[in-house]
């Protein structure tokens, strides 16, 4: 039987971001991973690294989320050197387009909110006439805008083609198609089975997205994630004409340009639907009408890993020492906490207390719920 | 654009149009393709990709491999296989990447 | 934009699917049938309905076979949206297509989709540069725009279509340089064992066979055998270097045809993720049908190429019979009619099918030209090579979605058409595992280009309460 001592369930963003969190600090880490057709949650990540509104009503959250955007240069740095990527991270700040008074009220409601927790939170509410300066494409429907400097981009296929490179070089094994289908607490170890094959480690990490549900009911928890479906656009590639991000339209280094933000509960259904990408579509070319005449190259649909109250979860399984569950929808933004604080803390079993309010505790008082994306 | 052209018509054609590829004035026949108008026209390459700026010329001629984007009356991208010809045409090489309209001065940047 | 809702709503004007209408109408269903070319015929009848005497007479009697029924299609009162391209297809039975520069949607009880094939991709060194282009599309350009090459030309790869476009370039006085074919003498001794089977579907064997004899006549320079395909040049092609029974060939040329066979069209099979398989004898995707062309999806069927490569006349008696069991279904046909009615048309599909077996043995491309060496370009549009696949498969990625991700290795505006089937038997042929262990891309909408404006303004945002 195989045995190592450190393994992550989840070659997806997060779990392959904390897999070379650890390698980093020596570990030796085996990444289990399912197969091509998986649900996988980093397709529809749209590659912001986004700090403005994330943790309304959730202090902890947004402190955590502002060190991560802030810790991102860092990773990046590692990333390049240890694999010669660049991930193309720019961190230039970003543009919360508003197409209603209505959504300028609430977007500058929850950022005074965050202003008044936190104290320092640089952000900017922009007329449409500043606006049409800095953004000289912007269309006449955008009533207003909110800017951030907190806020950056990256490009997720490098950053994720980055990880993969710099995890191999850094010794992390990954083993394919390696659906867990049990766990079990062995004394100080754990034993993990897919399809008659087993394997043994002292450690455990969660990182399987929507399959932390079943994972975690295997050690006697509840993991409250759910599907929350997103859709995306992504447009043929065009000149550069977008150098800083917006939550709902971003130009890739490429040239292509994504559009989503949307937000449903459907269940584990990850297609398209018409009207959805539709009013993406229509959002898209009100905030920038020169996309009126683009061609849209794809449409596709990824299911976010959302908790009750949109925050990330991090959890050593009180039923299980040894078991850390890690959940969360924010993978890019998060990544430099996941690999450079959480992966840290985990290898060296010294807590964060910064950790201690993204527990599973938080869910079983009746807590205020808010979804800030 | 180079002269000798890889194609011919087979006959002479009954009608013809005159569309403009590149401000020459091309007289082709009616009701073809653009990728056909350009191929008989002496053509070899009617786009660069936005890769590696490489040429390249229709390739299947049915629209399924998107090699004969032009530019048709300022619309970039357009597939010349799957567009028909007409009088007054404007044809342009599909250049990498698409350009958008210039800004206007109004920030009206809306393509035709 | 009112929405249209008809018993029987087809996709593709191609033999299968003007069959299939003609079918269904004389059976009293309503029929609407989208198509995107300008006339109906599909590729295989391209611009059948305004083909002079001249060209009917180079592209021969097969093709204008199709001409009878076109005149069928067209005088029915069949509805018939020409220039219609589907963008998005639901498990609902919806089409969504561009018309006149609007998005439209169609709704039918039943839902036949009759896109036919398109050509296998042949990914050989410098099949990117401009003077290179498929036989197909050199059918096509003599179909639909009467233009024919102004001097030699090389035809190169195997199959069917390959011959028949030289001999139809021989009635039409181009010249050949040279018809560089890779299909080799052991392929024939192997497809002998299918010969007995074979007989019935004696009429295609003997088609073929007469092309070859038509070339030999004709002095054509045929090489077979032919290995290490290599299209020479830097800014377009000026020569193709080959290999034939030991000897180095390099024959100078600026226009170059490649084809390796067809293969079923499975965007939308696969957009709507019905379950396909892998056919080995064919190298290629199918959508599973059942006897009358239903697929996993109730009420979906397909008909033609767009199922199984079988050519045009198996394509008819499929778009026949799966009209027949649509009009039973809706009540329109009782199933004894049905099976009664069926029978002539089964009957030739089975000799239609016959031969087929030995064609694929004939002419099944050769793994050098269907998984290239490293510096080869698989996805034009993003210009990906095989080395960079294979770069990413030693890395980990198991399936052609983790290589798009990984790579932008079919993320382009074909969709993945011109290097999804390389990617995938690169991947098995890597991994030694097979093809359907291996899997296809998550084919998404949109299936054709859309611009977000048309988009914005798709007119059924509740198409489901209009419905109802």
């Amino acid at each position: 039987m195989h045995k190592s001592k450190t393994v992550v369930v989840g070659g997806g963003l997060l779990g392959m971001t904390i897999a070379y969190g650890l390698a980093l600090k020596g570990q030796q880490v085996c990444v289990l991973d399912e197969g091509d057709s998986a649900f996988r949650a980093s397709r529809g990540n749209f590659g912001l690294i986004w700090v403005q509104s994330k943790g309304y009503g959730m202090t902890p959250y947004a402190h955590w989320t502002r060190q991560a955007a802030a810790l991102w240069p860092e990773l990046a740095g590692k990333l390049l050197a240890d694999t010669g990527i660049n991930v193309h991270l720019r961190q230039n700040g970003g543009y919360q387009l508003c197409l209603s008074q209505a959504e300028l009220t609430e977007e500058v409601h929850r950022l005074q909110w965050l202003e008044s927790a936190l104290g320092d939170y640089p952000f900017e509410v922009l007329e449409p006439n500043e606006l049409q300066k800095r953004l000289p494409r912007i269309g006449p429907d955008v009533v207003g805008a909110c800017f951030s400097p907190m806020d950056g981009h990256v490009n997720p296929l490098k950053l994720f083609s980055a990880l993969h490179h710099a995890c191999q070089a850094r010794g992390v094994h990954v083993l394919h198609n390696y659906a867990v289908d049990g766990i079990e607490a062995f004394g100080n170890d754990f034993l993990i089975t897919s399809n008659a094959r087993e394997l043994r480690c002292e450690q455990l990490i969660l990182a399987a997205g929507l399959g932390n549900k079943t994972l975690g009911a295997h050690l006697g928890h509840d993991v409250p994630v759910a599907p929350s479906r997103g859709q995306i656009l992504i447009t043929e590639r065009i000149e550069p004409f977008l150098d800083i991000p917006t939550s709902t339209v971003r130009q890739t280094d490429e040239g292509t340009v994504q559009l989503g933000d949307s937000a449903e509960s459907v269940g584990f259904d990850d297609r398209t639907s018409t009207a959805v990408i539709a009013d993406i579509a229509d959002r898209a070319v009100r905030s920038f009408p020169c996309l009126a005449n683009v061609n849209l190259v794809r449409a596709w649909g990824a299911l976010r890993v959302m908790t009750p109250d949109g925050g990330p979860i991090y959890q050593e399984l009180s039923h299980a020492p040894g078991a850390h569950l890690v959940s969360c929808h924010s993978g890019v933004t998060l990544a430099a906490m996941h690999a450079l604080r959480l992966a840290p803390s985990i290898a060296t079993g010294t807590a964060l207390p910064e950790l201690a309010s993204f527990g599973l505790g938080r869910f079983s008082a009746n807590a205020e719920v808010h979804h800030a994306h | 654009m180079p002269t000798e052209s890889l194609f011919t018509p087979l006959a002479k054609a009954q009608s013809w149009v005159t569309i403009d590829y590149e401000g020459h004035q091309l007289k082709v026949p009616q009701g073809v393709s653009i990728a056909a108008a350009l191929l008989a026209s002496g053509v070899r390459h009617s786009r660069t990709t936005p890769v590696q700026g490489a040429n390249r010329a229709p390739f299947c001629m049915m629209g399924v491999c998107f090699e004969c984007l032009v530019e048709v009356d300022g619309v970039p991208n357009r597939q010349g296989c799957m567009t028909l010809v007409s009088d007054g045409l404007r044809v342009r090489r599909q250049l990498g990447a698409r350009k958008l309209a210039p800004l206007c001065a109004e920030g009206d940047c809306d393509e035709n | 934009m009112k929405t249209k809702a008809v018993d029987l709503l087809i996709i593709g004007a191609g033999p299968a699917g003007m069959s299939a209408a003609v079918e269904a109408r004389n059976n009293g269903l309503s029929v609407l049938v989208l198509d995107e070319q300008p006339g109906p015929g599909g590729q295989i009848y391209r611009n059948i309905s305004n083909t002079d005497a001249q060209r009917s007479q180079i592209l021969g009697a097969d093709y204008s076979h199709g001409r009878h029924l076109a005149q069928a299609f067209l005088a029915s009162d069949i509805e018939y949206v020409a220039q219609a391209s589907a963008w998005q297809v639901t498990d609902q039975k919806q089409v969504h297509y561009l018309h006149q520069g609007q998005s439209r949607v169609a709704q039918g009880q039943r839902l036949l989709i009759a896109t036919g094939a398109y050509e296998r991709p042949m990914p050989i060194p410098g099949w990117t540069l401009p003077g290179v282009m498929t036989a197909g599309a050199g059918q096509i350009l003599l179909k639909s725009a009467a233009v024919v090459p102004a001097g030699p030309v090389v035809l190169a790869g195997c199959g069917p279509l390959l011959y028949l476009l030289a001999v139809q370039y021989l009635q039409a006085g181009i010249s050949l340089a040279a018809l560089v074919d890779t299909s080799r003498h052991s392929d024939v001794l192997s497809g002998l064992r299918h010969i007995p089977k074979a007989l019935k579907g004696w009429p295609d064997l003997q088609k073929g066979l007469s092309l070859l004899a038509t070339l030999r006549k004709a002095k054509v320079k045929h090489y077979r055998g032919a290995t290490a395909l290599r299209i020479e040049g830097s800014a377009h092609a000026e020569a193709l270097s080959f290999s034939s029974r030991g000897d180095e060939y390099r024959i100078a040329c600026n226009l170059v045809m490649l084809h390796q066979g067809v293969v079923p069209n499975t965007q939308i099979s696969w957009s709507l993720r019905l379950q396909h398989h892998w056919q080995n004898d064919q190298l290629c995707w199918q959508a599973e049908r059942n006897a009358w062309g239903e697929t996993s999806t109730s009420g979906i069927f397909i008909a033609g190429d767009g199922g199984s490569i079988g050519g045009a006349m198996a394509a008819q008696a499929q778009g026949r019979i799966a009209a027949l069991a649509i009009a039973c279904q809706l009540g329109r046909l009782d199933s004894s009619s049905r099976d009664k009615l069926v029978k002539p048309y089964r009957k030739a599909l089975h000799r239609c099918m016959a031969a087929r077996p030995l064609i694929d043995s004939l002419y099944r491309p050769r793994n050098e030209n269907r998984i290239p060496e490293d510096n080869v370009i698989v996805c034009r549009c993003e210009e990906v090579t095989a080395g960079t696949v294979r770069s990413h498969v030693r890395l980990g990625c198991l399936g052609p979605n983790q290589i798009k991700a990984f790579s932008r290795c079919g993320m382009g505006p074909c969709q993945g058409r011109q290097c999804g089937l390389t990617v995938t038997e690169i991947i098995a042929a890597s991994g030694n595992v097979s093809a359907s262990e291996v899997g296809y891309y998550r084919i998404r909408a949109p299936l054709k280009p859309i611009t977000l404006k048309q988009l914005a303004q798709q007119p059924n945002k509740n198409l489901n309460q209009e419905l109802s």
